[in-house]
């Protein structure tokens, strides 16, 4: 029998969201209890939804003033000091040089190409970091649970050595490896035609400019899309037909195969721009700086420790009835992984493996203790030069949240979709 | 609402209490008060600043330092050294985390006006210059096209370098690395063909090398450096102290007064000499100091001459010549104000 005044739902409505819900279903029934109608007349500070309301706006409106207080008490004192504010300096010649980047920059660019040049070195360390980070984090995660002793202690011991060092510490020690222990660029290592090692870095030969690589890139892209929907078809074809399709094999041929033709199309380009030591330095070819290889190789092996971690945890979290009933089931241990244990490994891997990434990217701000030009590096220059602290401190606050937040944005999506679908 | 209104007395309290700034002579009363100055120096530059194997602080800023406290409070020693890499040192300034930046920094016009600071009487006349390694068998900087060169970030140095191979329209790849010890180190272990410095700190870091024989400085000098003590705008009194303590060790050695006859000095007849002392009263009232403010410096830390020669001069490992550095009646740059 439903209690006077209402329904079931209003009694349920009141139980779950407590007060605030009282009110609202007061309102709503209206000419139905004359006496809960009266006491809506009480003055508006007795009533509890308003009040919660008031406080929430002084609340916010207080640290609005605090925030504006910060503000313009800064400003007021940088200008009794006479320093300059603003972004001004963006558009003035930053008049230094930077190491390495990826795009032209000479010391007549201008600072914002500078700050530009910055957040490009701190995408690609963070970028190549990751990826190999990962691939070396799970494979060593996997041999610690080989049932081969060697290989389980072998990474055990990896992975407690890298893990308990610090990770500035492995920066200047491989640093200092790499321009220790090469030989200046007069006397390099040549191990290969075309490849020479000093401590000016690795200087290697790459293929000349030519359109057709450019069209590569390109028809690699279509392959891309057209694996994409390959995959997808056979998926569908195999829920509803159950036939099997090799989708690795096809797929590996479409990438490999499609950008050889083109090459072969395009006149099969074979000039290389082999790098020739000329006065001081080698000219031509790609190098790899000391500092770059110092700095990828250090956090890689730093973080891939910890990563191994959680993916040793990850997979040991998926019990051991589940691979026991794939196995019956007849499937290959290929399968077991692919289809059984990675599915659900994957769902705890994934959260503490995004912080993982996380922290690669600040810890590639330790560049400086090196000389890798990254973001930081360059932030703290122009700082300097220019004077204007605050603008550029709240300049790197900026973009390594917009780093980081991208990251995980990415990696929360990436954690819905594995996540356990619950029917 | 009450909750409001002690809202609004509280920020307006912070607000009042917090924007109090830059008051004159505000500098001067801090010091007193704490009863030490707080100095920012170099970390480790070979004869201008840089703690000795028993971890006492010697060299020319050092002891620029030591003159500024030995003029405030009568005493050189009562100082604590904040040493500084050449990115911190300016807003470690502009934060009122030290009282004055006694570490080798080049006056230049961006650095009196945007930054907010101001430079005392110049310390150390300077010019940039190029440290090479004798294998590599180059004999001018106009040879070094293609070079890799170590530069310290955040310098007038690094900026100097970039316009100079501009200038003469030759490439070069820099090396950047905050630390002066790491710079070296990477420097000495072939990481780079070529250091650039202040000509001060080259001599500096080829003393402290593993065999400084083997490093020979190139003729070229490309830049003007005048290295000086720096303070905040705004307190005029304290920038007059400052500006004075450095005079005050050239005014020094200009009337032959030393740490040794300084006592002697002060029967000296000299009027000159006695209204620099204190003799005669005046001079250190009106910087707000104790009369024999120039006494202490002498006494306690030396004229400009000896400071110089023990610390950079020809007798030690640096080995630098006066040059510049003499005094304006000797040919040098060195001219202190009139002390009357």
């Amino acid at each position: 029998m439903p209690p006077p005044g209402g329904t079931y739902e209003k009694i349920f409505a009141f139980g779950s969201s407590g007060l605030l819900s009282q009110s609202l279903t007061v309102a709503q029934e209206g000419t139905d209890s004359p006496e809960i109608t009266a006491s809506a007349k009480i003055p508006f500070w007795y009533d509890p939804n308003k009040r919660a309301i008031i406080y929430q706006v002084v609340v916010l409106g207080m640290v609005g003033l605090v925030a504006y207080y910060l503000f313009t008490n800064t400003l007021a004192n940088l200008e009794r000091q006479n320093i300059a504010t603003g972004f001004g300096f963006f558009s003035k010649q930053a008049s230094f040089e930077i190491s390495e980047s990826p795009i032209p920059y000479s010391a007549a660019d201008t600072y914002a190409r500078a700050l530009l040049v910055g957040v490009l070195n701190t995408i690609k360390v963070s970028f190549i970091g990751i990826v190999v980070t990962v691939l070396l984090g799970t494979f060593i995660g996997i041999a610690r649970l080989s049932s081969n002793w060697l290989v389980a202690k072998l990474s055990a011991v990896y992975i407690e050595v890298m893990q308990d060092i610090p990770v500035l510490l492995q920066l200047v020690f491989w640093y200092a490896v790499f321009y220790e222990s090469f030989p200046p660029p007069r006397q390099a290592l040549g191990p290969i035609r075309g490849v020479y090692l000093s401590n000016r870095g690795m200087v290697f030969a790459v293929p000349q400019m030519h359109p057709v690589y450019g069209y590569m890139a390109l028809v690699f892209v279509v392959g891309c899309l057209a694996v994409w929907v390959l995959r997808r078809w056979a998926k569908k074809r195999q829920e509803k037909t159950g036939q099997s399709f090799p989708l690795f094999l096809v797929s590996l041929a479409i990438l490999l195969l499609l950008p050889l033709a083109t090459w072969l199309v395009g006149g099969a380009p074979l000039k290389m721009n082999v790098p020739r030591l000329v006065g001081f330095n080698f000219e031509g070819g790609t190098t790899l700086s000391p500092e770059f290889a110092a700095l990828l190789l250090g956090l890689v092996l730093y973080t891939a420790a910890f990563v191994a971690e959680i993916v040793r945890a990850g997979i040991q979290a998926v019990s051991r009835g589940q691979v026991e009933a794939a196995m019956s089931l007849g499937l290959r241990p290929g399968k077991v992984l692919r289809l059984v244990i990675l599915p659900q490994a994957l769902r705890v891997i994934i959260p503490p493996l995004t912080s993982q990434m996380l922290n690669l990217i600040k810890n590639s701000t330790l560049a400086i203790a090196i000389g890798f030009p990254d973001f930081v590096s360059v932030a703290n220059t122009t700082i300097n030069q220019t004077g204007q602290a605050i603008e550029g401190v709240g300049m790197i606050m900026v973009v390594y949240l917009f780093f980081s937040l991208s990251t995980s944005a990415v990696m929360n999506w990436y954690n819905k979709k594995v996540a356990l679908v619950e029917r | 609402m009450r909750f409001l209104k002690v809202c609004a007395v509280v920020v307006a309290v912070a607000l009042i209490a917090t924007t109090s700034l830059a008051i004159a002579g505000e500098t001067l009363d801090t010091v007193k008060k704490r009863g030490y100055l707080i100095a920012g120096v170099n970390g480790g530059v070979f004869g201008f600043s840089m703690p000795d194997e028993k971890g006492v602080w010697k060299g020319l800023d050092v002891d620029t330092a030591r003159a500024i406290a030995a003029a405030v409070l009568g005493d050189a020693n009562k100082i604590k050294y904040v040493p500084l890499t050449a990115v911190q040192r300016l807003p470690a300034l502009q934060a009122k985390e030290i009282d004055v930046l006694c570490r080798n920094t080049t006056q230049t016009l961006t650095r009196e006006t945007a930054n907010g600071l101001n430079f005392a009487h110049v310390n150390y006349y300077d010019g940039q210059g190029f440290l090479v390694s004798k294998k590599l068998g180059v004999k001018s900087a106009k040879e070094l096209a293609g070079a890799t060169i170590c530069v310290l970030p955040g310098t007038t140095t690094e900026l100097n370098v970039a316009d100079y191979f501009r200038a003469n329209n030759m490439r070069w790849r820099p090396v950047v690395i905050e630390q002066t010890a790491e710079l070296s180190k990477a420097f000495f272990a072939g990481r780079c063909d070529v250091l650039t410095s202040d000509l001060s700190q080259l001599a500096a870091h080829r003393a402290t090398a593993p065999n400084p024989t083997e490093y020979v400085l190139l003729p070229e000098i490309i830049s003007k450096e005048p290295l000086a003590p720096v303070v905040r705008h705004g307190d005029d009194q304290w920038y007059d102290i400052v500006n004075w303590t450095v005079m005050a060790l050239l005014q020094a050695e200009e009337l032959g007064v030393n740490s040794n006859n300084v006592d002697m000095a002060l029967k000296s007849q000299n009027p000159r000499v006695q209204r620099f002392l204190g003799v005669i009263p005046g001079l250190g009232k009106d910087l707000g100091l104790d009369d024999k403010w120039a006494y202490n410096i002498v006494k306690q830390v030396g004229n400009y001459s000896q400071i110089y020669e023990a610390n950079v001069g020809v007798n030690t490992a640096l080995g630098i010549p006066r040059g510049l550095n003499d005094q304006w009646y000797k040919g040098g740059l060195m001219y202190a104000a009139p002390f009357r």
